[in-house]
């Protein structure tokens, strides 16, 4: 069967994620399902900013107080070097270098658990230090879920990966699963573009409005 | 010959396997058909109660908090349950076909959208059985919402988002099949109308049930977990819930008209014997009504208080609307226009449909005018209007693309006699139902109340109005009578049993193969059938020779995903109530749900083939003739 055929390097297609027509229709529906994911943050993005700092009592914590640039700082800098592992990944996907793909991928992994290690200490410090939660006020409501919501991706993606990776440890790349290790980075992708608005619409903004 | 052999011959217990298990979207199609079918009645005697309850003043028949539920669970049956399911039951038994498409592209995610909906919907409805149905109106606004008691509003949060999620895959499953899989030759300006408008409804679907989804977690959220998004004290927001729904909820409408503009362009032009008037206008005016759709939720908001500029905005784009559907109504017109028309079932449909809309429309731009709506607002005209466009559009289209379509779905064909009945009684009736009820709102009498006082000159139009629902209760059941006398008497009807088929549905065997087309048919120009008829042929050109068929293999594990959603659902909504067991079901739905989804993420699946021997072989014995 034309999925499991084996490949060499010299076979392997220009665009393997594309070369059978379940690629491409995978390569377009993934497309647009995240253009209905990036409706969702849209929603998402709008409640935080028409509830952001309303708080039912002037005592509790507002966004410039809580918020610390270094830290989140980090988490950009880990998630956006996991985007482009994740790019290596795909390099030597479409080089049909499997070994290497699985090198940056398992990379990949790494820099996502460390941004969501930092994300679950920020959320931890947030509530132990400021009683900034998700019940305490709307501001906090708001913020942990289009934040959480974000985490929740990373989760998502990271398991997503590594599943992939687990799968297919032992056979290789061949043009069954050559779409889904795409799609897997591309997801991964539009969880770094969410973040790059959260880190400028939630953190940057916060600190100056 | 086995894979074929092997489908057919089955048990009463095999068929139900088969069709739990299916992947053929002509087979979902059925199941949509049934489920919709069953959500339908059941919001129908749901309008039924109310008309009895507002039959007459100071009525009892029902208790104020119990109408709640009944009006609540009315308008989101409807919507939801039996509308769109119904459209996309239509969309998944000829869109594929009408684009020659072997199957839509990915088969899987198809059944996992059905099984999705249904459950969803189940799930709403037990809230019947199990401590009140909810009670805050379709629409659910927040601040009722979190005011109500019970567990109504968890079933409407959780039913919808379970249900929306199958909505969702199914619209980007029909956006991939219309861009990847249209047969060589069928290019964007050749696709029948009902493809396109499919194509739109499926884009509106994958932009507006985002907004719906994040208002439903909120909601969720709000009510279950302590958030305060909707909750003053907490500096929340009610009117956020407004928004979020009404940017949803606006689109949805178009949702479900479009479709149903597309089954009356294919109607209109089969029974008129002539191609559809100003096809590329009627294409550019769904685009832009789809368009349109998502600029205008705000005219739902027009008492909300956004102030003048918001509201003057909002109101010049819905007036806009009024264009393109114009365009529309107008080229309707002009495609029967010296047409040789044939006063069929589906046709009488189409021609009913085309005042009771315009109708409809009218009331529409009359509320657009958001001084105007402020007299309107919450009334019975705003129920008028309401109905005019969604029975007399939607209902109508369902109606139409019943009789239309049946005979592609079954291969048997409606009785056009009882057919008539049923027109009759449902068309008289609507009008009585509804079109009183116009004056009823401007007189003043609110809607969603349950009853009304004596002495203030409500009774007659009530009244009226109540004896008109019965008449279209009779037509539906005369329709029920018709759809069990057609399948018991099992009259097979052949290839094209309208005669006038214009599109590449049409040219397919009856009953439809299961791999739909044996050779993928060439596409010559706009209604392709009828293009190979008028050159005397009785088939269509194919496209390529004889090969193999690649298929998707059945699966279960669709199923399995939606009923550990559903079986999560209880756990989350219980978990409120401090349950001991609630955390646990909880995790186990959750569990069974993830699970099936890794595990068809990691068991191969890569279809079977149809050899070309077999195809060769079920044609000499005549098998799909």
């Amino acid at each position: 069967m034309a999925a499991e055929e084996k490949f060499t390097p010299q076979t392997w297609p220009e665009s393997p994620e594309q070369a059978t027509l379940e690629g491409k229709n995978k390569f377009i529906g993934f497309w647009l399902f995240l253009g209905g994911e990036t409706v969702l943050f849209a929603s998402l993005f709008a409640t935080y900013l028409a509830l952001k700092d309303s708080v039912p009592s002037p005592d509790h914590a507002l966004a410039k107080d809580l918020f610390e640039l270094p830290l989140v700082f980090m988490m950009t800098m880990l998630l956006l070097t996991s985007s482009l592992t994740s790019v290596f990944a795909m390099y030597h996907m479409k080089n049909y270098n499997f070994k290497k793909m699985q090198t940056w991928l398992f990379i990949t992994v790494v820099l996502g658990f460390g941004f969501l290690g930092c994300e679950i200490y920020e959320f931890n410090h947030y509530v132990h230090e400021y009683e900034h939660t998700f019940t305490s006020s709307a501001f906090g409501s708001a913020f942990y879920t289009l934040v959480g919501f974000h985490g929740g991706h990373v989760t998502f993606g990271l398991f997503w990966i590594i599943a992939l990776m687990v799968r297919n440890a032992k056979r290789g790349l061949n043009l069954y699963n050559a779409p889904k290790f795409y799609l897997a980075s591309l997801y991964w992708h539009f969880i770094d573009v969410v973040w790059v608005f959260i880190f400028t619409v939630v953190y940057l903004m916060g600190m100056v409005g | 010959m086995s894979t074929i052999a092997h489908t057919q011959k089955r048990g009463f217990a095999g068929t139900v396997w088969e069709y739990l298990t299916t992947v053929d979207h002509k087979k979902i199609a059925i199941l949509y058909l049934l489920a919709g079918g069953l959500f339908f009645l059941a919001g129908g005697i749901e309008a039924m109660m109310i008309r009895i309850q507002l039959a007459v003043p100071n009525n009892d028949f029902v208790s104020a908090g119990l109408f709640n539920e009944i009006i609540t669970m009315h308008g989101t049956t409807m919507i939801f349950l039996a509308a769109m399911p119904l459209l996309l039951g239509f969309m998944n038994a000829v869109m594929p076909l009408q684009i020659g498409a072997r199957d839509v592209a990915f088969p899987f995610v198809n059944a996992l959208g059905f099984w999705l909906f249904f459950f969803g919907g189940v799930f709403l409805n037990l809230s019947w059985f199990l401590g009140g149905a909810p009670d805050a109106g379709w629409t659910s606004y927040a601040s009722l919402s979190l005011a109500s008691e019970g567990h109504g509003i968890d079933f409407y949060v959780l039913g919808l988002q379970i249900s929306g999620f199958g909505t969702l895959m199914g619209g980007i499953n029909f956006l991939v099949t219309i861009i990847n899989m249209r047969a060589p030759g069928m290019t964007y300006m050749r696709m029948p109308l009902f493809t396109w408008t499919t194509f739109v409804a499926s884009a509106l679907i994958l932009f507006a049930f985002p907004p719906l989804t994040v208002g439903l977690f909120m909601m969720l959220f709000d009510r279950m977990f302590g958030a305060g998004f909707f909750d003053a004290a907490m500096g929340g927001n009610t009117v956020i819930w407004e928004h979020l729904f009404w940017i949803f909820g606006h689109p949805e409408v178009y949702i479900l008209i479009l479709p149903a503009f597309g089954i009356f362009s294919e109607v209109i032009p089969t029974f008129s014997r002539k191609r559809l008037f100003g096809y590329s206008s009627m294409v550019f005016a769904t685009v832009l009504i789809g368009f349109l759709g998502f600029m205008v939720w705000a005219h739902h908001m027009f008492t909300t208080g956004l102030g003048p500029v918001a509201n003057a905005i909002f109101a010049v784009a819905t007036m806009a609307i009024a264009v393109p559907t114009g365009i529309k109504i107008f080229n309707w017109i002009l495609t029967m226009w010296g047409g040789s028309i044939q006063f069929t079932v589906p046709m009488l449909w189409a021609i009913a449909f085309i005042p009771s809309f315009v109708m409809g429309g009218v009331t529409g731009v009359m509320q657009a005018a958001a001084p105007a709506d402020y007299q309107f607002h919450d009334s019975y005209f705003i129920v008028a209007h309401f109905h005019y466009v969604i029975v007399g559009g939607v209902v109508f289209g369902l109606l139409a693309g019943v009789h239309f379509y049946w005979p592609l779905m079954f291969g048997t064909m409606l009785s056009e006699k009882l057919g008539k009945v049923t027109f009759t009684f449902f068309l008289i009736g609507f009008h009585l139902t509804f079109f009183i009820q116009h004056f009823l709102g401007l007189m003043g009498m609110p809607r969603r109340v349950w009853t009304f006082l004596p002495g203030q000159g409500l009774e007659t139009g009530n009244l009226i109005s109540s004896i008109g629902a019965a008449f279209m209760f009779v037509g539906v059941i005369v329709l029920l009578i018709n759809v069990v006398v057609t399948q018991v008497k099992n009259v097979k009807v052949g290839i094209d049993p309208w005669k006038d088929g214009r599109t590449l549905e049409w040219a397919l065997p009856s009953p439809t193969p299961f791999y739909n087309f044996k050779q993928l048919p060439l596409v010559r120009g706009l209604d392709a059938f009828w293009i190979e008829k008028m050159e005397g042929k009785t088939e269509m050109t194919p496209a390529e020779p004889i090969g193999d068929i690649h298929m998707p293999n059945n699966s279960f594990t669709p199923f399995m995903i939606a009923l550990g959603l559903f079986i999560g659902a209880f756990g989350a909504m219980y978990h409120v109530d401090d349950k001991g067991w609630a955390l646990p079901v909880l995790i186990i739905g959750l569990a069974v749900a993830f699970a099936s989804m890794l595990y068809r993420s990691i068991k191969d699946d890569h279809g079977y083939h149809i050899h070309k021997e077999e195809l060769l072989d079920d044609a000499d014995k005549g098998g799909t003739r």
